[in-house]
């Protein structure tokens, strides 16, 4: 059946028409002011609503196989429509670890019998994520692994890192990095700065994020072989792969919604679910962060979707688990601390949001035009509401913006031109 | 008066709350020094202590405070407790809230698990040490010590020496000192130091000759010898050499200064023993002030109690 989104705002790569969508087996067929309903046609009213390409979250954590107390792939994927998202790449970090095409195919399987948004896997760099020798990197991407990280943790030895960014480089695929010097974070739980020091939580230096940004930069210009950054946080992890892009050093980079929309000073609270890894910083990161987005520097947004389950955070702040339920927010958050606050436009958001992570990872999706696949996500920008994580699909309850009033309500997502959302 | 349950530092206590404190503990060690000791103020409440840390003198201070005010005491010890069978924070302190308890004495590795046990128990929880964070009831008893000797706290220059970074003494007492009107002045290496404690109302000397001169209080911090292995220091006796308090440095001093210490004492690294056993020492005063302090504190908390709960 086909679909016509009509009377909507419809933002593209490069501004915002008014204009009609009509969507025919699962690709968009035409984007143009008054189109007529032909034949069997649904119908979504999209008067005073925006419609973007559908949101690509290349940073989750689905924790399916392994720990379905804290999320599986359904409520997962139940969580990512609900926030708009249509596609997304979990993290290899489960029990067992995805460092195998078993576990990629399982992921597939599970994804396609939930069958709500896409769900791409991401491999693990080393075996185990142990950080000691390649997992067979070849035989993931054959079975459909978009790329490769070891999240949670960095590869510490340079030397393994070098092996896997030129191996899977010869299949196509990125290294998805995760920056931290452990020795240096040496069991940080929060940033180190006046408020570590306030609380007596461990700090750890923006340093042992930067360190690791550095030394993957410094292999990805040696090596000529493209890198991703994951989750940047500092300011000055910003300024290392702005100069890194300005020599043409093929890196790219992301961040989430809780490095720009917050600072340190919520961990004065002692609430758990201000413990993130890396961990919020201060207000000159939040801006620097802002302003990289803005410049490009930092090409997209994503969650690091981090779900735990209660008694995982109901607990000593160094005990508590780190990582922040995300997926549900993203869109409002960044809708209302960037776009609102007028450092990014529309078009510019759905970039960071949806065309860049397709582009990063060579995915589909990511734009509205015509002929591509009908990834849509429909918005309400005028919604005013109090965010509520009693109201999450996702398992994972623990977010850090519990009554925060935000902007950007998720109407409809629609993934290969059937509507995921509303259930 | 109090102003509310528990006592999680003195980072949420005001300058009055704290001196009234300090009143009440003067009429205290008035009754811990005399003869007739037979108090019944806490006659039927119960206090616990609760301590994931070795400890010697601030449970055994809390213990005695308690029973010199007829309180009923229990004391858990971790290693033997359901604790060490899993059981979580939360679920300690509702058992023990279970039991009726009016008290509980927590001294705990982590920043924050104070608060964490006082927003799940009705009890009144007292911080008795939280990993970096703060050790109230002994700021209190130093304050108590210093305003005993030299009469107000108000205009003085406090010197504190030592392991800052990791003393969680040194938080309460600048936070204290400073609400009360001292200045605090602060010495130790680099890799001792948070790099922030200025923003925090400390003055951070270039010395311990710039940090002592003139000073009415000294207090040395206990060097934690697990710290060396850390690699925060090189040596004890390069520790000592260059940040230790001898004679000579505590001549610098005021002459009526004082020397302070919140036990236990390595000799001969942040304190020599001639500074320890010397007549500006007041290490053991300290301690009989600890347990005034705590019969005072838990004798307000009770009112607050009385009154609101």
């Amino acid at each position: 059946m086909k679909l016509l989104i009509k009377g909507g705002t419809v933002v593209l790569a490069d501004g915002e028409i008014k204009a009609d969508v009509l969507v025919g087996e699962g690709k968009i067929v035409k984007i143009a002011p008054s189109i007529n309903a032909d034949g069997e046609c649904k119908i979504i009213n999209a008067k005073n609503k925006h419609v973007f390409a559908g949101l690509i979250d290349m940073h989750v954590h689905l924790r399916e196989p392994g720990f379905e107390g804290k999320e599986d792939i359904e409520s997962g994927s139940r969580a990512a429509v609900a926030g708009g998202v249509t596609q997304l790449c979990c993290m290899p970090n489960t029990d067992p670890v995805c460092d195998n095409a078993v576990v990629v195919n399982y992921i597939k399987n599970r994804a396609k019998e939930v069958n709500l948004c896409k769900v791409r896997p991401i491999g693990a760099i080393t075996k185990g994520e142990r950080g000691e020798s390649l997992a067979e990197i070849g035989k993931m991407k054959a079975a459909g692994a978009v790329a490769i990280s070891d999240d949670g943790k960095s590869v510490e030895n340079s030397y393994i890192m070098r092996l896997a960014m030129e191996y899977a480089n010869d299949f196509g695929i990125k290294c998805l990095c995760h920056c931290e010097d452990s020795s240096l974070a040496d069991g940080g739980v929060v940033n180190e700065g006046y408020n570590s020091t306030l609380t007596g939580l461990k700090g750890s230096l923006r340093a042992a994020e930067d360190i690791m940004i550095a030394r993957d930069i410094a292999l990805a210009e040696s090596l000529n072989i493209p890198v991703h950054i994951c989750h940047v946080s500092t300011y000055s992890g910003a300024e290392i792969i702005k100069s890194a892009k300005a020599r043409g050093v093929k890196v790219t980079a992301e961040t989430c919604p809780h490095y720009f929309a917050l600072t340190d000073d919520i961990i004065t609270s002692y609430n758990t679910n201000t413990k993130v890894n890396p961990p919020v910083r201060e207000e000159k990161d939040r801006l620097a962060i802002i302003k990289a987005l803005k410049e490009g520097v930092i090409d997209c947004i994503v969650t690091d979707h981090a779900p735990h389950s209660l008694k995982d955070k109901q607990v000593e702040y160094n005990l508590a688990a780190f990582g922040i339920s995300g997926i549900e927010t993203v869109f409002a958050l960044s809708y209302t601390y960037l776009v609102k606050t007028g450092a990014l436009t529309l078009s510019e958001l759905s970039e960071k949001l949806s065309s860049n992570p397709a582009k990063i990872l060579g995915l589909e999706g990511g734009c509205l035009r015509e002929g591509e696949v009908a990834d849509i996500t429909i918005a309400d920008l005028n919604a005013k509401y109090k965010i509520n994580s009693a109201q999450f699909y996702s398992k994972g309850k623990n977010t850090p913006f519990n009554g925060f009033e935000v902007y950007g309500k998720i109407e409809y997502t629609i993934v290969n031109g059937e509507i995921k959302f509303p259930f | 008066m109090l102003k509310s349950k528990d006592l999680l530092g003195l980072k949420d206590k005001t300058a009055e709350e704290i001196t009234e404190i300090l009143d009440e503990a003067v009429e205290m060690k008035r009754y811990l020094c005399g003869s007739e000791r037979t108090s019944a103020l806490l006659a039927g409440k119960s206090l616990v202590t609760l301590f994931y840390e070795n400890s010697t003198r601030t449970r055994s201070s809390f213990e005695l405070a308690g029973k010199l005010l007829g309180a009923t005491e229990v004391n858990i010890s971790v290693a033997t407790s359901s604790v060490q069978k899993g059981e979580t924070l939360i679920d300690t302190g509702e058992t023990l809230d279970s039991m009726k308890v009016d008290f509980i004495v927590i001294r705990h590795p982590m920043a924050g698990a104070p608060k964490l046990l006082a927003e799940h128990v009705k009890a009144s929880v007292l911080n008795g040490g939280d990993g970096m964070h703060e050790h109230p009831t002994q700021a209190l008893l130093d304050m108590f010590t210093i305003r005993e000797r030299l009469g107000k706290i108000k205009g003085l220059k406090v010197a504190i020496l030592g392991d800052i970074k990791h003393s969680r003494v040194a938080m309460s007492n600048l936070i204290g000192l400073r609400k009360l009107g001292a200045e605090v002045h602060m010495y130790a290496p680099a890799t001792m130091i948070p790099k922030n404690m200025d923003k925090m109302g400390a003055v951070i000397a270039k010395s311990r000759e710039e940090a002592v001169e003139g000073a009415d209080a000294v207090m040395g911090l206990r060097i934690q010898l697990e710290r060396q292995n850390g690699g925060l220091f090189p040596s004890l006796s390069e520790y000592s050499r260059f940040y230790g308090v001898n004679d000579n440095v505590l001549k610098l001093a005021k002459p009526n200064a004082i020397v302070l210490h919140p036990g236990p004492v390595n000799r001969g690294v942040e304190l020599t023993p001639q500074v320890i056993d010397g007549e500006k020492s007041v290490i053991l005063e300290q301690v009989t002030g600890g347990v005034a302090v705590r019969m005072a504190l838990l004798k307000l908390l009770n009112e607050f109690r009385e009154k609101n709960l």
